[in-house]
C-alpha cells in the first residue's frame, strides 16, 4: 500500500503533478464527451496542434506559454470556422492542411531557439513533473469554468449532439452553441498542454470519454466514467513513470488508451451476439 | 372527421393564421427549388405535401421552421418571420445523424421535445413527466422508456422521434415523412396521434407519400413537383391527372422533359429512377 502512496506524499513535484493531472482529467472528460458526441475529434486534434506556433513564439519572446497557446487556438478556431463556412471541398481536407501547417510553423519557430529539441519536447510531451502552483491555479479556474458551461448549456448541448437542426428549431442557435463548444475544447487544450503536451492532450480528450461512451446510457454518466478513467490513468501513469523511470506524460496517455481498449474488448465480448442497431434499422 | 378541429382554434391566438405565404420562393443558396407558393394554414387544420423525392417538400418545411432563408416573397409563421416562435413549433426532420452514438435513454430523447418551452434554465416538473410518459404511451414505446435509444430498432426510434414532437404540445407540427420506417401498428398509432393533436387545436404541415390514408385526412393537399402542381381539398386535388403531373412528367428549367418513374417503396427512400429524353 505504501508503494502506491509514498511517491506522492514524499515528493512535492509528484503531488503537484497529480493535482494538475486530476484537474486536467476533469476538464478533458467534460470537453472530450462533447467532442465525441458531436464528432469533433478531428477539430479537437487540429486545435491541439494548432496551438504550437503560439507557444513557440511565446517561449522565444519570453511570454507565458499559456498566452501563446490561447492566441494560437483563437487563430485556429477562426480558420476552422472560415473553412467550414466557405469550403465546398470537404472541410476535413482544409482543416487537416491548416493544422499540419500550424504544426510545421511551430517547429520552424522553435528551431530558432537555442535549446531546440529541449523546448520542442517540452511543448509536444508536456512537463507534468515541473508544473508550477500558478499553473495549477489557472487549471483550477478553467476547469470550474468548463464545468459551469457544461451545466448551463446542458439542454442546447444535448440537442446539438442529437441533431443541430433540432437545436436550431427549438430556439437554441446551433452556430452559437457550437462555437461555445469549440471554445470549451480550446480552453481545455490550452490549460492541458503543460501537463501532457500538445501531442498527447488529444489522447486525454478522446480516450476516457470514448471508454465512457461505450459504458454509459446517459451523458452525465458518460462524463462521470470519463473523469474516473482520466484520474485513474493519471494516477497509475505517474506511478509507472516513477518506478520505471519513464516519460510521465506519455505513460499517462498509454494507460488511458489501454483502458479504452480494455473496455472496448469487454464490451465487444459481452455484446457479441447483439446485432448492431445500424443493421436492425433495415429489418 | 378532421373538420371537427375547426371548432377548436388555438386558445393562444384565436383566428390568427399559423402559416401564411405570398409568392414564396424556396430553395438553397443559389438555386430556387419551388417558386411562387401561396397558401394559408389555419389553427386546427392540416396540410399534406405530396411529391417525389427532391420535389421541394423538405425544402418548404425547412424554410417554414427557419432552417433555410426564403429566396423571395413573403412567409409568416404565427404572424412573425420564420424561426421567431420556437416555443410554438415542433419539427420532425428526416435524419438524426447521432442517433447511434448518443448515450441517452428513450425517455431523455422524448424529454428534449419540451426544451423549447423551458429555455436554458427553467425547471421541469411532475406535469412534464406526465406529458412525456403520455407521449410515449401514445406511440406505444412506454415500456422502452429506460432503454438506450441506440439499442432501439429503426422503427422504434422513429416512434421515439414522433413522441418527442407530441411531447412538445406545440401549436404547429412540422413533420417530414413521419411514417417512414414505421410498421403498420406504428402508422395506426401515428394517425391516431395527429388526429388528437388537431382536435387539441394544433395545426399540422406534413410531407408524406401516403396518399391513401394520411393525405386524404388532411384539410388541404399540396402537390409539388419543383412547382405547385395543385392545392386544395384532397378530393379535388388527388386526381389521376394531377398525380400524373406530380409523379409522371416534370418539365425542367432547361426545356427538356424528365420522365420520372417513382417506385413507392415503403418509406420512399432512395432516388427515383430518372431517364432523360430530349424533346
Amino acid at each position: 500500500m505504501d508503494l502506491l502512496i509514498t511517491p506522492f506524499s514524499n515528493n512535492s513535484f509528484m503531488l503537484q503533478a497529480l493535482t494538475a493531472g486530476i484537474l486536467v482529467s476533469i476538464a478533458c472528460a467534460i470537453a472530450g464527451t462533447f467532442v465525441i458526441l458531436r464528432g469533433l475529434a478531428f477539430i479537437g486534434d487540429a486545435l491541439a496542434h494548432g496551438v504550437l506556433p503560439g507557444i513557440a513564439v511565446a517561449i522565444l519572446v519570453g511570454f507565458p506559454g499559456i498566452l501563446g497557446a490561447a492566441i494560437g487556438a483563437a487563430f485556429m478556431i477562426g480558420g476552422i470556422t472560415l473553412i467550414t463556412r466557405r469550403s465546398r471541398l470537404s472541410s476535413d481536407t482544409a482543416i487537416g492542411l491548416l493544422f499540419i501547417g500550424m504544426l510545421s510553423l511551430g517547429v520552424v519557430i522553435v528551431s530558432r531557439s537555442n535549446s531546440f529539441s529541449g523546448d520542442l519536447t517540452r511543448i509536444l510531451f508536456g512537463e507534468i513533473l515541473g508544473i508550477s502552483t500558478r499553473s495549477i491555479l489557472i487549471q483550477l479556474i478553467t476547469t470550474i469554468i468548463i464545468a459551469a458551461i457544461a451545466i448551463i448549456c446542458a439542454r442546447p448541448f444535448l440537442l446539438l449532439s442529437f441533431d443541430p437542426e433540432q437545436a436550431q428549431v427549438a430556439g437554441f442557435s446551433a452556430r452559437f452553441y457550437h462555437n461555445i463548444m469549440l471554445f470549451m475544447v480550446a480552453a481545455t487544450v490550452i490549460v492541458s498542454f503543460q501537463t501532457v503536451g500538445t501531442l498527447l492532450v488529444f489522447g486525454l480528450l478522446i480516450a476516457p470519454a470514448g471508454a465512457g461512451a461505450l459504458l454509459a446510457r446517459r451523458i452525465e454518466v458518460m462524463i462521470a466514467w470519463a473523469i474516473l478513467f482520466g484520474i485513474l490513468s493519471m494516477y497509475s501513469g505517474l506511478l509507472i513513470s516513477y518506478y520505471f523511470n519513464l516519460a510521465a506524460g506519455a505513460s499517462v496517455i498509454l494507460v488511458t488508451v489501454l483502458i479504452f481498449f480494455i473496455v472496448f474488448t469487454i464490451q465487444n465480448i459481452r455484446h457479441r451476439r447483439l446485432v448492431h442497431p445500424r443493421e436492425l434499422k433495415h429489418v | 372527421m378532421y373538420n371537427q378541429g375547426k371548432a377548436f382554434a388555438s386558445p393562444k391566438n384565436p383566428g390568427a393564421l399559423c402559416i401564411q405565404t405570398r409568392a414564396l420562393d424556396i430553395g438553397y443558396a443559389d438555386e430556387v427549388v419551388v417558386a411562387d407558393i401561396n397558401f394559408e394554414l389555419r389553427p386546427g387544420e392540416a396540410i399534406a405535401l405530396i411529391g417525389t423525392n427532391g420535389c421541394g417538400k423538405s425544402t418548404l418545411l425547412k424554410t417554414i421552421v427557419g432552417l433555410l432563408p426564403l429566396l423571395g416573397g413573403h412567409l409568416s409563421v404565427f404572424g412573425a418571420p420564420p424561426g421567431n416562435t420556437p416555443s410554438r413549433i415542433a419539427y420532425l426532420g428526416q435524419f438524426h445523424a447521432s442517433g447511434f452514438v448518443l448515450p441517452i435513454r428513450t425517455t431523455d430523447a422524448v424529454r428534449m421535445g419540451r426544451f423549447p418551452l423551458y429555455g436554458l434554465w427553467k425547471r421541469m416538473g411532475r406535469q412534464d413527466d406526465d406529458i412525456i410518459f403520455s407521449a410515449m404511451r401514445t406511440m406505444g414505446i412506454e415500456k422502452l422508456a429506460d432503454s438506450p435509444l441506440r439499442s432501439l430498432s429503426g422503427g422504434q426510434q422513429q416512434r421515439t422521434y414522433i413522441a418527442q414532437v407530441l411531447a412538445h404540445q406545440a401549436d404547429l407540427l412540422v413533420l417530414d415523412e413521419p411514417t417512414s420506417g414505421l410498421d403498420a401498428g406504428g402508422r395506426e398509432l401515428y394517425l391516431q396521434a395527429i388526429n388528437n393533436e388537431l382536435r387539441r387545436g394544433a395545426s399540422i404541415i406534413v410531407a408524406t407519400h401516403d396518399i391513401q390514408e394520411e393525405a386524404a385526412l388532411c384539410h388541404q393537399v399540396m402537390l409539388l413537383a419543383r412547382k405547385v402542381v395543385a392545392i386544395g381539398a384532397p378530393q379535388d386535388v388527388i386526381t389521376p391527372e394531377a398525380l400524373l403531373k406530380t409523379f409522371g412528367i416534370v418539365v425542367t428549367g432547361d426545356k427538356r422533359l424528365q420522365v420520372i418513374e417513382t417506385k413507392h417503396g415503403h418509406g420512399g427512400s432512395g432516388p427515383p429512377d430518372v431517364t432523360q429524353e430530349e424533346h
